[in-house]
C-alpha cells in the first residue's frame, strides 16, 4: 500500500522536484546548517530542507544564547564538566562532555574566522561565548549555500522514505510556497527538526512541533530521555520574548503587591508555577542596578521590544508574568543515539540538535541555552559528517520503485473520518501545557492524562489523510500528540524526581534509578531501561 | 502578532514572504504582500529584522490582535525601532554590541 501511495504522491504532483542526493538534511536551525557544511565538505550532494527558512526558523534564529565554550586548559574544562553534573541527576557522558567542548571550541573559532562579528572586552580580546542568534544563523545560512547545498525554504517533510529492508533512502514533503511536491532520493538522511515545544508560544518556537520525532519513530527510531521534558520559561504573559535568565533581578509579587515567599527565577521556579495555577504573578526586574540595566539593553535588544512597545519600563513597573513550556527544546529528551557518529538507531538515519537526546553532556536538565547551542553546532557537525561517509559506503541510490513511504498518520488513506488539526492541537496542549499535570507529576496525573492521549491518538489513526492545505498542520499535531505520549509514558516509568523531571509522588532522588529511559513505537509506546554510560559521574547522595 | 505592512513603505521585494517562518505572509503580484495566515504569527520579530525598509510592525501581543495606526506608530518611532537597537549587525559593520560576558546574576 505504501508502495501505491508514493507513486500516487509522486504522479499527483504537476510540477514538483526531486533530487536525488547523497545527504539529505531535515532542518535548518544551527544543528541541520552544521550538518549540511559538514555532509557537504566530503564532496557529495546535499540538500537542506527547512519547514519555515533556513536562517531565520527555530528557537535560535530569534534569540541571544551563550555558548559552552571553554579554552582547552583541563582545569577549566575538569570545572566546566563537573558543574552540571548533579543538576542533570549523572546521567551524562563525562567522554561526550570532554569532545563536545572540543568542538564547540573548534567550531567557534571557525565562526570567529567567517567573519562573526564577536565583541570585545576591555583589553581589546574578543569574548567567544554569546552569539546572536539573527547573526549567527544568517551566517550558517551563507556558509550552507557556499558549501554548495541546495536550500529548499518552506518545504515541509512529511514522512520519511525506505527502502524494502527498512534503510531510509530520503524523504517526501511539500513546497507550500509554490503548491506542490517534493522528493529527496538520499543515501542517508539526518533529522535535524528541534524539539518539540507544543506552539505553546516560546520566542521561535512555535515551528518546534516534534516532527522529526514521529517521522523518526514512524521507521522504527528509539527515543531516550523523553521524561526530561518539562522545562518552562518565564515570559511576560502578553508576549513571546522567553528570557529566563533576566529575571535574576526580579522580584515577583501577588495582584496586591505583596512579595511571593521563595518566587525566583532559578529554585523558586516551582513557587511561581504552583501560585500561577490559582492566581496571576507580576514581577519587576528591580534588583538591577543601571550598570546591569545598560549591559542588558546592549545584550540583549529582543528582550526590550515588548516593554518598549507596550510602554512598560521593566526595571520599574510591574507586569504580569507566565510560565511557557518548553518541552524539550530546553529539555532534554530526543532520538537516541547509539555511537559518536549520531547514528539513531535505524540504518541511514542521524540526529543531531534538539532533535537528539541531549542527556550525553545534561543528563536530565539544562538550565542555559550554552550547552544547548554547543550540541547543536557538534551533533551537527558529527551527523552531517557520518551521514556523508555512510552515503558513500551504501552505492547508488535506490531507483523509486523499490522505495515505500513510511508516513501513517495523517496521511495513510485508510479511513475518511475528519482531522481538525486546530483541534487536536489545544487538546494536546490541555495535557501538557497545565502545570498540574506536567511541572508537578504524579502517577495518577499522568496516566489520566495518558488514556485521554491514547484515546486522541487511536482517533488520528483512524482519521483520513488530510486535505492537501491542511496536511502540514495535521502532521505537527499528530507529532505533538506521539511526543505527548512519549513524554508521559517515560515519566510514568521513572517513579523518582531526578534533572527536571518532578513526580509529587516520588520527591526524592533514587540511586538505583540512575538509569536512561528508551522509549520507542507509535500505537504502543514501549519503555525499556538502559544502564547510564560506564563514563557517567559517580552519583553522590543529595 | 504581525499588525502592518505599509503600503507606503514597502518596495515589494517580499523578502518577508521569504522569512517568516511560519509562512504568514502571501506574495501578491505588484503589490505589497498581505498578511494571510495572521493567527499562525508567532511574534519572533524575525521579518522587521529582515525588511530594507521598516515596513513591518509587530504588535507584542502574542494572543491578541492590536489595533495599530502608522502615523502613530512612526511618531512614537516604533517603525522599525527592533532593527535600529543593533540586533542584527549589517555585513562588514563593525564589532557586536553584546555584552552579555558582563553579566554577572546576583544569585
Amino acid at each position: 500500500m505504501s508502495v501505491t501511495r508514493l507513486r500516487e504522491a509522486v504522479s499527483s504532483s504537476a510540477a514538483g522536484v526531486e533530487h536525488d542526493a547523497d545527504v539529505l538534511v531535515i532542518g535548518g536551525g544551527p544543528a541541520g546548517a552544521w550538518a549540511a557544511t559538514s555532509a557537504a565538505s566530503q564532496g557529495g550532494k546535499v540538500v537542506l530542507v527547512d519547514k519555515g527558512c533556513c536562517g531565520t526558523s527555530g528557537a535560535t534564529a530569534s534569540a541571544g544564547t551563550g555558548v559552552w565554550y571553554v579554552p582547552p586548559d583541563p582545569a577549566r574544562r575538569l570545572a566546566a564538566i563537573e558543574s552540571r553534573e548533579k543538576l542533570g541527576g549523572y546521567l551524562q557522558d563525562r567522554a561526550w562532555m570532554q569532545r563536545v567542548l572540543d568542538r564547540t571550541y573548534e567550531s567557534v573559532n571557525l565562526l570567529a574566522a567567517w567573519g562573526y562579528p564577536f565583541p570585545h572586552d576591555d583589553d581589546g580580546s574578543e569574548r567567544r561565548t554569546n552569539l546572536w542568534g539573527p547573526d549567527y544563523m544568517r551566517l550558517m545560512r551563507r556558509r550552507v549555500r557556499k558549501a554548495g547545498v541546495t536550500i529548499m525554504d518552506h518545504s515541509p517533510a512529511l514522512e520519511l522514505l525506505t527502502d524494502a529492508a527498512g534503510v531510509v533512502a530520503g524523504a517526501r514533503g511539500i513546497r507550500r510556497q509554490h503548491g506542490d511536491d517534493w522528493i529527496v532520493n538520499a543515501r542517508a538522511v539526518v533529522v535535524a527538526t528541534g524539539g518539540c515545544a507544543f506552539q505553546s508560544g516560546g520566542l521561535g518556537c512555535n515551528v518546534l512541533t516534534g516532527d522529526g520525532y514521529l517521522m523518526a519513530a514512524e521507521v522504527g527510531a528509539e527515543l531516550s530521555g523523553m521524561e526530561f521534558s518539562n522545562a518552562y520559561a518565564i515570559c511576560p504573559s502578553f508576549a513571546s520574548v522567553t528570557k529566563t535568565r533576566f529575571y535574576s533581578w526580579a522580584t515577583f509579587t501577588y495582584q496586591d503587591e505583596t512579595q511571593i515567599p521563595g518566587a525566583g527565577s532559578h529554585h523558586g521556579r516551582s513557587v511561581l508555577a504552583r501560585t500561577l495555577a490559582a492566581q496571576p504573578v507580576y514581577c519587576r526586574l528591580d534588583k538591577a542596578d543601571e550598570a546591569t540595566q545598560a549591559i542588558m539593553r546592549a545584550s540583549q535588544p529582543n528582550f526590550f521590544v515588548p516593554f518598549d512597545r507596550a510602554g512598560i519600563d521593566p526595571f520599574r513597573q510591574r507586569f504580569p508574568v507566565t510560565l511557557r513550556l518548553e518541552g524539550t527544546v530546553r529539555g532534554t529528551g530526543g532520538l537516541r543515539l547509539t555511537d559518536e557518529t549520531c547514528a539513531t538507531s535505524v540504518a541511514g538515519l542521524y540526529a543531531a540538535g534538539d532533535a537528539a537526546t541531549r542527556e550525553l553532556i545534561c543528563g536530565g536538565f539544562t538550565g542555559g541555552g550554552s550547552h544547548n547551542s554547543a550540541w547543536a553546532m557538534s551533533s551537527g557537525y558529527w551527523a552531517g559528517a557520518a551521514a556523508a561517509d555512510y552515503a558513500r559506503q551504501a552505492g547508488p541510490t535506490r531507483a523509486r520503485r523499490d522505495l515505500r513511504v513510511a508516513g501513517g498518520v495523517a496521511l495513510a488513506a485508510s479511513n475518511t473520518a475528519e482531522f481538525d488539526p486546530a483541534q487536536i492541537t489545544r487538546a494536546v496542549q490541555a495535557e501538557v501545557l497545565p502545570y498540574q499535570i506536567n511541572y508537578f507529576r504524579t502517577a495518577e496525573g499522568l496516566t489520566a492524562s495518558l488514556d485521554r492521549l491514547d484515546w486522541l491518538w487511536a482517533a488520528l489513526r483512524a482519521a483520513g489523510p488530510s486535505a492537501a492545505e491542511h496536511v502540514v498542520k495535521a502532521r505537527e499535531s499528530a507529532a505533538m500528540a506521539a511526543t505527548a505520549r512519549f513524554m508521559y509514558r517515560s515519566a510514568l516509568a521513572r517513579n523518582e524526581t531526578r534533572g527536571m523531571h518532578k513526580r509529587e509522588d516520588h520527591p526524592r532522588q533514587d540511586a538505583a534509578q540512575r538509569h536512561h529511559l528508551v522509549s520507542s513505537g507509535l500505537d504502543e509506546i514501549h519503555v525499556r531501561v538502559q544502564p547510564a554510560s560506564a563514563r557517567a559521574p559517580q552519583e553522590i547522595a543529595a | 502578532m504581525i499588525e502592518l505592512v505599509s503600503e507606503e513603505r514597502c518596495i515589494t521585494c517580499n523578502k518577508c514572504v521569504q522569512v517568516c517562518p511560519m509562512n504568514v505572509f502571501d506574495a501578491v503580484e505588484d503589490a505589497p504582500p498581505v498578511i494571510a495566515r495572521k493567527q499562525d504569527c508567532q511574534t519572533c520579530f524575525m521579518c522587521e529584522l529582515y525588511c530594507p525598509t521598516d515596513a513591518l510592525y509587530v504588535a507584542p501581543q502574542v494572543d491578541t490582535a492590536a489595533s495599530v495606526d502608522e502615523l502613530t506608530l512612526v511618531a512614537a518611532g516604533l517603525l522599525g525601532s527592533y532593527r535600529l537597537r543593533g540586533w542584527a549587525v549589517p555585513p562588514g559593520a563593525p564589532r557586536s554590541t553584546d555584552q552579555s560576558f558582563r553579566l554577572r546574576s546576583p544569585e
